[in-house]
């Protein structure tokens, strides 16, 4: 994305329909969204394709 | 549609946080700083606004004809570029995006495992009092989960009839863990071979070590680790396992073992001495904080073999501390870099329960962490203490490389690709099931209930109730299924305005505000 913008600049375009053409092959780190363990979003996970 | 005409499923958010404006486009995953006049005009746009017209003009001239109220919208040409740029973005697919992520949620019915709880120890030799709301809530019958990793065991008693709660939920006291079971050695080995046996294709495995307090079946850990690091090659799988303590047995032999097999160490304490050693006390009353701090310390200065070093400082906040960004700011003085700091999580009878009249006060701490970790980003000094690389555990987020779509729909994977282990090798979705009958899918010895796996691989954020059109929901994946079991009686049941929501997504835009700044985009809108 260009950012060249004055009023709004993009942080990321991700595309998150574009990572399940190579996404769901579970090799990511389980994670617990209990906060009895530790939670975390899923957001916080890296691929690790 | 929403009053503006927009589908709920594809509504941008936009938030303020500190002076800095930033936008969240839920369905492309794009994220955006914005100044004052985008921030203020993506009130007035909408995708039928920008598919029907190109300039300012034309578009503030359709909103005056269609309502006089909003004669503001794009009113003078000076917006012009500034309508441009959101319509840009808005043709590039990161504003408004369709929500087309609906056709994967069912794509992981079949997964393979990839990762199990061993529950180790039901004992624990901490007294810790969140223990005792989950007495009260199973003796009622209202709810069980309590939220501190320790203490569960009450709540798997309770479950299963073994235990039976008090009433007075405060008196510490009183020996609140009698149920002292532990799994042997030999029901962790057969936990290792049922998660390679059901792991499909899949190389990378996980095995979590969880009580109680795991140090106590000490002999069954390294028995486990022993065991997959002995096969691990001829399976070609590789395990990383994680360890959760209260940290009151480590001694050198322990805390050199966990640093050489332990991928991740969670330590448990909840900041300041005196609001951890009112929550934690040991089984005579007295604090732990002076007990584990120091071995804390020592674990994670010895902590540096490659691959190895992840650990957290995991505590808990209740009622009693709602100034808790000062038990982050004390944790990060004692030395400690990587935080987490979870609300504790019962029934609202409990005197530390946390419901929504705190969440005003929640909100103001996450705004001052936000503060303070900002404040980390530029300055080796932050009130006083070396604050440089001080890692937030719930605001963290990934924005450039996180998880894919498939993993998002429906998060941390439990009672399908994880699963937690009783001690007498039972297995359930996850801890947080761990006694409940109703929620058995067998046992590592025998055959797993395919039906429950089947549910919960079908739990995802387009069938809970009320994620669909959250915009937040590729971020939290629809939240903990046990949390909606324990609160609603229904996995598939969540409540936006539940506090576990609310304080989720106040989470998620100071995470998503801090990502920015260390991408540097923030600083530079708010210079320009």
């Amino acid at each position: 994305m260009n950012n060249q913008n004055q009023h709004i600049k993009t942080v990321t375009g991700k595309s998150l329909k574009e990572t399940a053409e190579k996404g769901g092959c579970g090799k990511c780190r389980a994670s617990c969204q209990s906060a009895c363990k530790t939670s975390c979003t899923v957001a916080n996970q890296p691929c690790e394709r | 549609m929403n009053d503006k005409g927009i589908s709920p499923t594809r509504a941008i958010h936009k938030y303020e946080l500190k002076g800095g404006y930033y936008v969240v486009d839920p369905c492309s995953g794009s994220v955006h700083v914005a100044d004052k006049q985008a921030y203020d005009l993506l009130d007035k746009v909408t995708p039928a606004r920008f598919e029907h017209y190109e300039g300012v003009k034309e578009a503030g001239s359709a909103c005056l004809a269609e309502d006089k109220e909003h004669s503001s919208v794009c009113p003078e040409s000076e917006q012009g570029g500034c309508y441009a740029e959101l319509r840009e973005l808005y043709k590039a697919g990161l504003l408004f995006a369709e929500d087309e992520c609906e056709k994967y949620a069912e794509t992981s019915i079949d997964a393979p495992l990839k990762a199990l709880c061993l529950h180790v120890s039901h004992d624990c030799n901490l007294r810790c009092r969140y223990c005792f709301a989950k007495e009260v809530l199973c003796n009622e019958g209202i709810h069980s989960p309590q939220s501190e990793h320790d203490n569960y065991a009450k709540e798997v008693l309770c479950n299963e009839g073994i235990h039976s709660p008090q009433s007075e939920h405060d008196s510490f006291a009183e020996d609140n863990v009698s149920d002292h079971t532990a799994m042997s050695p030999e029901t962790a080995i057969a936990a290792i071979d049922f998660l390679v046996a059901h792991s499909g294709e899949r190389t990378e495995l996980e095995a979590d070590f969880f009580g109680g307090e795991p140090l106590m079946a000490w002999d069954t850990v390294t028995a486990a680790v022993a065991y997959a690091r002995a096969n691990e090659q001829s399976w070609g799988k590789r395990f990383r396992f994680t360890i959760t303590t209260n940290g009151l047995l480590l001694d050198d032999e322990k805390i050199a073992y966990i640093n050489a097999e332990m991928t991740n160490c969670v330590m448990s304490l909840d900041g300041r001495r005196s609001v951890n050693d009112i929550m934690r006390p040991t089984a005579n009353g007295k604090g732990s904080f002076d007990v584990v701090v120091p071995k804390f310390r020592k674990l994670i200065k010895t902590r540096t073999k490659e691959g190895f070093t992840d650990h957290y400082i995991r505590g808990t906040f209740t009622a009693f501390n709602l100034d808790f960004a000062e038990d982050v700011i004390e944790l990060a003085r004692l030395g400690f870099r990587n935080i987490s700091l979870e609300p504790v999580t019962c029934t609202n009878e409990a005197d530390y329960a946390i419901t929504n009249e705190h969440i005003p006060q929640i909100y103001e701490q996450y705004d001052k962490l936000f503060m303070f970790l900002t404040g980390c980003e530029h300055s080796q000094e932050v009130n006083g203490l070396d604050s440089k690389g001080i890692n937030f555990f719930h605001f963290n987020v990934d924005l450039t490389g996180g998880a894919c779509v498939i993993r998002r729909l429906r998060g941390c994977g439990a009672g399908n690709e994880y699963l937690a282990v009783a001690p007498n090798g039972d297995c359930y979705p996850c801890h947080r099931f761990v006694g409940n009958s109703a929620y058995n899918m067998g046992s590592v010895s025998k055959t797993l209930s395919l039906n429950i796996k089947e549910y919960f691989s079908k739990t995802h954020i387009y069938s809970k109730s009320d994620c669909s059109e959250c915009w937040a929901r590729f971020y939290c994946s629809g939240g903990c299924n046990a949390s909606s079991y324990d609160c609603y009686g229904d996995c598939r049941r969540t409540d936006s305005q539940s506090v576990e929501c609310l304080m989720m997504k106040k989470r998620l835009e100071c995470a998503i505000a801090l990502a920015a700044m260390r991408l540097n985009v923030a600083n530079e809108v708010c210079d320009s």
